[in-house]
């Protein structure tokens, strides 16, 4: 993610402009505005972020009103319809009145089982980014901070963990601790990712180090946390922000495929990557279409949408940057 | 240059280390007993008698230090060593596992290469064409275009194409356009690998291919804002030679550095890609060892991996030199 600066400038001018058009005369007082009153304004004008916001809360609704799902249907999440839900030689039955989006291959609702896959996706998505991005910032700011011995020795573990595959280590630690559960997927999401954001927070650190303010603080006595926590904390967290809400989809997309290759979720919990590795075992999928095509359109919306609200945090805190989709 | 290149290859050296080290004492140390992996070795009607010689013949009983040293260095009767090349037999079929890697990784590497050249080339392309009018159709339409394959993960994608190019085209149109699954040495028939391999290239590369366009749009736009791009087409340059020449080259070095670590990532192994189209390169052996639980394939094929991604990143250093004068080797 690099640093440009096109159309840089442009979008705050515009702001400022629209402010004062909108004000009437009696409210124009000067009103100082913070750095997250700024951003968060430059995303509300941001169109395509706050569709992009509404698709995941309504995602978020059905991840929360799953079982709403299996009311009006009338199909358990795990019930399988061994007579109306598969055809006579046992194959899924397509999407029609009785099953909106089709059955899989054990005769299940793929609706209600998208919508408890939701559950999943989310809960793992957003936990795992906000453990990485968490020990990330810790690890980046002990090895900006103290330098030296610490800096060598949590770099060389960055570069140790940037040059493992992850994924077949994740494969291979899955066979060795014995198949696969939501905990391993965490962990092995999380003990790879934390490594990029250790190196973005360092970076800002070694610089932010050197400043005025912070030998000011060390020179009245502060603490060496309190300098880290409270000095320069907050100079990187906006970043920080950032880097997290491009994360959530990279870790949902993680969970699906870690899933896939079955060592993450494991039946019968609903789970998008779950049930498109059911739709590949055997080719199910060349004859049921719908089982493999509706879960990944799940996936698809989820992580694009995310994608779309990552990028425009990413241009409300730093409309400088070059905006990664226009 | 030299003083550079020693140092960059100790440090990648040091990192090799220390991944064999972290990966042994995860795989070797990780939960299971010395007993557990003789009976996987002996089978599961072996006596007692030859499981205790097996453990014995495998060093099983020796300290986790010692086991470590043997698979450094060897431990003088059997094996040889990871440093003379030798990564131990596997579990199974007691063959070594430098065996299996070497019919494993060319399968990889055209998988990989090849679809690195057409990201490459695909996501150039459409950057430049997008930095060279920013905001205009074209721009937005490759913007578009990028945003929904980077959202895309590769084993959907692999399995749509798989069933819409190769299996609905087959049987619902009779146009046999793309080959199942499968490999086909390229010793053996060039135009059949080539063609085995379209589909696995296409699903790699255009997932790969939406982040090199973003990288050079943004890179390439950064780059023509330059004093020297002015100067280039206010001597009366030719604008393709601007763009091209002046512009491009400047531009490529985050580029190359994305290259690089993707590149050698892919080699380590396209776990997903080899499993949707059945290839039987580096990732698919690594899940059947781990289906297995053959601990020396895995640690073998991790050790390689994480060696190609090493040996990409010091290429990656050597090629950013030539490309940028202004970058120093110290």
């Amino acid at each position: 993610m690099t640093i440009g600066n096109v159309g840089g400038g442009t979008e705050l001018d515009v702001l400022a402009e629209g402010e004062l058009e909108e004000l009437p005369e009696a409210a124009k007082v000067i009103q100082g505005r913070g750095p997250w009153r700024l951003a968060y304004e430059r995303l509300r004008r941001d169109r395509a972020a706050v569709i992009s916001a509404v698709i995941i809360v309504i995602i978020v609704a059905c991840a929360a009103g799953a079982a709403l799902f299996a009311t009006i249907t009338g199909h358990g999440v795990n019930q399988q319809f061994r007579i109306i839900g598969e055809t006579p030689d046992g194959f899924p039955v397509g999407p029609g009145g009785k099953f909106w989006l089709g059955t899989d291959d054990q005769g299940r609702d793929v609706l209600v089982r998208i919508a408890y896959g939701a559950r999943v996706s989310l809960l793992i998505g957003v936990v795992t980014s906000l453990i990485t991005v968490t020990f990330g910032t810790i690890m980046g700011l002990m090895a900006g901070y103290f330098g030296r011995f610490v800096d060598t020795l949590i770099s060389r573990i960055i570069d140790v963990t940037l040059s493992i595959p992850f994924l077949l280590f994740a494969v291979a630690l899955a066979a060795v601790e014995g198949g696969g559960s939501i905990l391993l997927v965490v962990i092995v999401l999380a003990g790879f990712g934390w490594s990029s954001v250790a190196r973005i927070v360092r970076g800002q650190v070694l610089s932010i180090r050197e400043r005025e303010y912070i030998e000011a603080a060390r020179s009245l006595g502060a603490s060496s946390w309190r300098i880290m926590f409270i000095d320069i904390l907050p100079n990187v967290i906006a970043q920080v922000i950032v880097y997290a809400s491009l994360l959530i989809p990279l870790s949902i997309v993680g969970e699906a495929t870690l899933s896939f290759l079955s060592i993450g979720v494991q039946p019968p919990t609903a789970d998008w990557g779950a049930m498109i590795a059911s739709a590949q075992q055997g080719g199910v999928y060349q004859a049921a279409w719908w089982f493999l095509v509706f879960p990944g359109l799940a996936l698809l919306i989820t992580t694009l949408a995310f994608n779309i609200l990552g990028d425009g945090i990413r241009d409300a805190f730093d409309p400088r940057s070059d905006r990664l989709f226009v | 240059m030299a003083r550079f290149l020693v140092r960059r290859i100790a440090q990648g050296a040091l990192v090799m280390w220390l991944v064999s080290i972290a990966s042994f004492l995860l795989f070797f140390a990780g939960g299971q007993g010395p007993l557990s992996v003789a009976r996987r070795i002996g089978g599961k009607a072996a006596s007692p008698q030859l499981l205790q010689r097996i453990i014995h013949d495998h060093d099983l009983d020796r300290p986790l230090y010692k086991q470590y040293w043997y698979f450094l260095f060897g431990n003088g009767h059997g094996t040889k060593g990871l440093v003379r090349g030798d990564l131990g037999q596997d579990y199974y079929y007691q063959i070594p596992v430098t065996h299996l890697l070497k019919t494993a990784a060319p399968i990889t590497l055209s998988l990989a290469l090849g679809a690195a050249v057409l990201w490459l080339l695909m996501g150039v392309a459409s950057g430049i064409l997008s930095a060279v009018k920013p905001r205009s159709f074209l721009d937005r339409f490759f913007t578009g275009i990028a945003l929904f394959f980077y959202s895309l993960p590769t084993f959907v994608l692999g399995l749509l194409l798989l069933l819409f190019l190769y299996f609905d085209l087959s049987t619902k149109a009779h146009l046999h356009l793309f080959p199942a699954a499968g490999y086909v040495d390229l010793t053996q028939n060039p135009w059949e690998w080539a063609h085995h391999l379209m589909l696995p290239w296409i699903t790699l590369a255009v997932v790969s291919a939406a982040a090199y366009t973003r990288l050079t749009r943004s890179s390439m736009l950064d780059v023509l804002g330059e004093d020297y791009i002015r100067t280039g087409r206010a001597k009366g340059l030719t604008e393709r030679r601007v763009i091209l020449r002046h512009g491009l080259r400047a531009a490529l070095t985050p580029i190359v550095t994305q290259f690089g670590i993707d590149v050698g990532v892919l080699i380590g192994g396209a776990v997903i890609t080899e499993t949707v189209f059945s290839m039987q390169g580096l990732g698919y052996q690594a899940i059947q060892a781990i289906s297995n639980q053959d601990l020396p394939v895995i640690l073998g094929i991790v050790i390689v991996a994480s060696a190609a991604v090493v040996i990409a990143n010091i290429v990656v250093d050597i090629i950013y030199a030539i490309l940028d004068p202004r970058v120093r080797l110290s």
